[in-house]
């Protein structure tokens, strides 16, 4: 369904029941009820009427803010839906902005795509569209189309979200993988490893408790300040899975590049280290969801991190390496004791050692 | 982190470093060869190559990894064995993290939970025991793993069980013990080893006197070591100034948290719960006697090795592998045929490539790369 335009003579459905059944994924009146009820009453600023299968847009919207269409799709699935700094729905906006944002482009409109699992609480539901809502407003995009299915107990982990986003690039810019230059700075905007942490400390299966939240947050702005401020920056990716080893990796190998990352200024949160200290994990894979890692031109890079640290989500923004002239694509990280250590691409999940 | 950073000053390294130096360069070596110095244990491994310890040491000394992994030496028959008791619709099987990826003949843990099977990560077995009293109508088997280290939770675990009068929970055991370990390397012909880092988890449970033998018998000094990069350095220090001064002792460095008569508490949950078995099979090494422990027939209502048919059949490691020879010094893990090529951390065919404590998956990961270059 379509979010815009909306009628205003259409009768707005109401959901009476505490919990979602498969007639809501049935395509008639409960689901229209759903989408009406759920949906539409928090992202519709007023209110707003599915009529079409597609948002339409004037091209000349797109052309106002650049000259290249930028699009792009995540799906996120996270156990548990609600954990301390944000939800799947707040996640789910930040996730999709940030992707467009890093490569320069300005975010404008989002879909979304929501898979419920069968006696998933409408409360739940509507706490997570709001959630949506609230962070896209925040950000200033719009969610203007989307869908919802409803799938039998069992078959999907509560909710499931996937968004689309699309923005425009501006003309002057051309940021990309393959862009880095041996001696280029490598920065990153803050403390590292927050979100994996903290979701893995929201499981509650570890029997550790921390004061650690997740970062998640919308970076456009931040992006913006940095593009601005260093007009010739190379490349700029959010740390999300995998974290910001895995983006190092992808430069390395993408500019035909190797990096030198410094541990000793490497910004992670004192108990981030003492969590991945006692189950023996590295803070550089985990995931983020407010952190980004940038390739700047050395004599930008003072400018970029200025420009960072003006941002609240910038306070702590560091250089923590440089790119070398090694042609091997390799990370190395000089060690805070004096020794030298790969850092490669992780393979599979981060598992705890037995002891 | 305080009692954390203190153990990991640069500063403090460099001179460490210094001492070292000057004390090999003062120190005839063996002919046509470096010191060969063996850290037992997988811990140790993973420091060394964390903070880069081998590449700061004088070049005289060559850190051998021995064979402290558990998840390293676990025969690819007893992770068939696992996977039949978890393909079990009744069982939910738990499982510490690392041992999910090791491959058995058939599949892994990891593969086994993704057909289907009820296989879980916990992080301790009291977590597995927690499980059972959540699901009584289901049998909750936990995978017991490890050396001395980890025996004594799952005893505790155990005892804790039966004084509940929990009947759900079971331990498919597999603990192992050190000392009949390093003995059988040391046994190993054409052994060149000049001294061992002692591991410091297992020996806060067992003390140090048990490796006296090592010192007395086989005439090779050992330093217990804790975990820590200038753990780690001392105790290399400690080991060359017994070389130098033609000393052979078994010495504690990491007295804050070894005391030299182990853990009695922990010792005597060990000794209640557990019996040595006559052999256990170790991945590359053989069967080793009475280096694994089964539980106790007074405990056999927790023994899943007697409460599932297991196939129990014993499998021989891939031919193209060599962790045996890695595991006892004879080979440097990028000298074996299979590292690096159909061996990956992604496609593992041993085991020391699974675990991140194991020193193929180490060097994988942490430089050995570019070894493998230059040796190729």
């Amino acid at each position: 369904m379509n979010f815009v335009p909306f009628v205003k003579t259409r009768t707005r459905g109401k959901v009476n029941v505490s919990s979602v059944t498969l007639a809501h994924g049935g395509g008639g009146k409960a689901m229209k009820d759903l989408i009406d009820d759920v949906f539409l009453t928090a992202f519709g600023e007023h209110a707003c009427e599915p009529l079409e299968d597609q948002a339409r847009f004037d091209l000349a919207v797109f052309a106002a803010h650049g000259d290249r269409l930028a699009f792009t799709t995540d799906s996120f699935v996270v156990d548990p839906l609600f954990f301390p700094g944000g939800d799947i729905g707040k996640l789910a906006v930040c996730g999709t902005v940030n992707d467009l944002a890093v490569g320069g482009a300005v975010p404008m409109y989002l879909s979304c795509a929501v898979i419920i699992e069968e006696g998933v609480q409408i409360d739940l539901l509507r706490q997570v569209a709001l959630s949506m809502a609230r962070t896209a407003s925040q950000a200033g995009v719009q969610i203007v189309t989307g869908d919802t299915k409803v799938v039998p107990r069992g078959a999907c982990d509560k909710i499931f979200i996937t968004t689309t986003g699309v923005g425009a690039i501006p003309a002057s810019l051309a940021l990309g993988v393959d862009k880095a230059r041996a001696g280029d700075a490598v920065l990153v905007n803050g403390l590292l490893g927050d979100h994996g942490a903290a979701i893995l400390c929201a499981r509650g299966d570890m029997a550790l408790e921390t004061p650690i939240a997740s970062d998640c947050a919308c970076l456009h702005e931040l992006i913006g300040a940095i593009l601005a401020a260093a007009p010739g920056t190379r490349f700029i990716r959010d740390a999300t899975r995998g974290g910001v080893a895995t983006v190092l990796n992808e430069i390395a190998d993408g500019s035909g590049v190797s990096i030198e990352i410094e541990e000793g200024m490497t910004p992670i949160r004192e108990e981030v280290k003492a969590f991945c200290e006692v189950l023996g994990l590295d803070p550089l894979y985990l995931a983020n969801e407010g952190k980004i890692v940038v390739i700047v031109p050395p004599d930008q890079a003072e400018a970029a991190l200025a420009a960072m640290r003006r941002d609240p989500l910038g306070l702590d923004a560091a250089r923590i390496g440089r790119i070398t002239s090694d042609q091997d694509s390799r990370v190395m990280m000089r060690t805070s004791f004096g020794g030298h250590r790969m850092v490669d691409m992780l393979v599979g999940e981060q598992l705890p050692r037995i002891c | 982190m305080k009692y954390v950073d203190e153990f990991r000053d640069g500063e403090k390294a460099r001179v460490l470093i210094g001492e070292i130096e000057s004390l090999v360069s003062g120190m005839k070596l063996p002919e046509g060869r470096p010191l060969y110095l063996m850290e037992v244990c997988g811990g140790h491994t993973h420091s060394i190559f964390r903070y880069g310890l081998e590449g700061m040491l004088p070049k005289a000394i060559e850190l051998v990894h021995g064979p402290g992994c558990p998840v390293c030496v676990l025969p690819m028959g007893r992770v068939d064995d696992c996977v039949a008791i978890a393909e079990n619709p009744k069982v939910i099987f738990t499982t510490f993290g690392d041992a999910m990826r090791v491959p058995g003949s058939r599949k892994s843990l990891l593969q086994a939970k993704a057909d289907g099977a009820d296989v879980r990560m916990v992080y301790s077995p009291m977590d597995a025991l927690q499980l059972a009293r959540r699901n009584p109508a289901r049998e909750v088997v936990f995978f017991g793993l490890g050396f001395e280290t980890t025996m004594p939770s799952t005893a505790l675990t155990i005892l804790q069980a039966e004084s509940e009068g929990i009947r759900n929970f079971s331990v498919f055991c597999n603990h192992i013990t050190i000392v009949p370990t390093i003995k059988a390397i040391l046994d190993s012909p054409g052994l060149q080893l000049d001294g061992f880092l002692g591991p410091g988890h297992v020996s806060m449970v067992i003390g140090t006197a048990p490796y006296e033998f090592i010192a007395n018998f086989y005439r090779k000094p050992m330093v217990v070591a804790g975990f820590e990069p200038l753990d780690i350095l001392q105790s290399i220090w400690m080991l060359l100034k017994q070389i130098a001064e033609g000393r052979v002792e078994v010495e504690n460095q990491y007295a804050r948290v070894v005391p030299s008569e182990g853990n009695n508490a922990a010792l005597r949950a060990v000794a209640q719960v557990y019996e040595l078995r006559e052999f256990f099979e170790w991945r590359g090494l053989g069967s080793i006697d009475h280096s694994g422990v089964r539980l106790r027939d007074a405990y056999v209502h927790f023994d899943a090795e007697r409460k599932f048919a297991i196939p129990n059949v014993r499998i021989a490691d891939p031919k193209s592998c060599q962790c045996g020879e890695v595991l006892k010094g004879a080979l440097k893990p990028w000298q074996c045929k299979v590292f690096g090529t159909s061996c990956t951390p992604e496609t593992p065919l041993g085991a020391l490539m699974v675990s991140s404590e194991g020193a193929c998956a180490a060097y994988y990961q942490y430089g050995g790369q570019k070894r493998q270059a230059e040796v190729v």
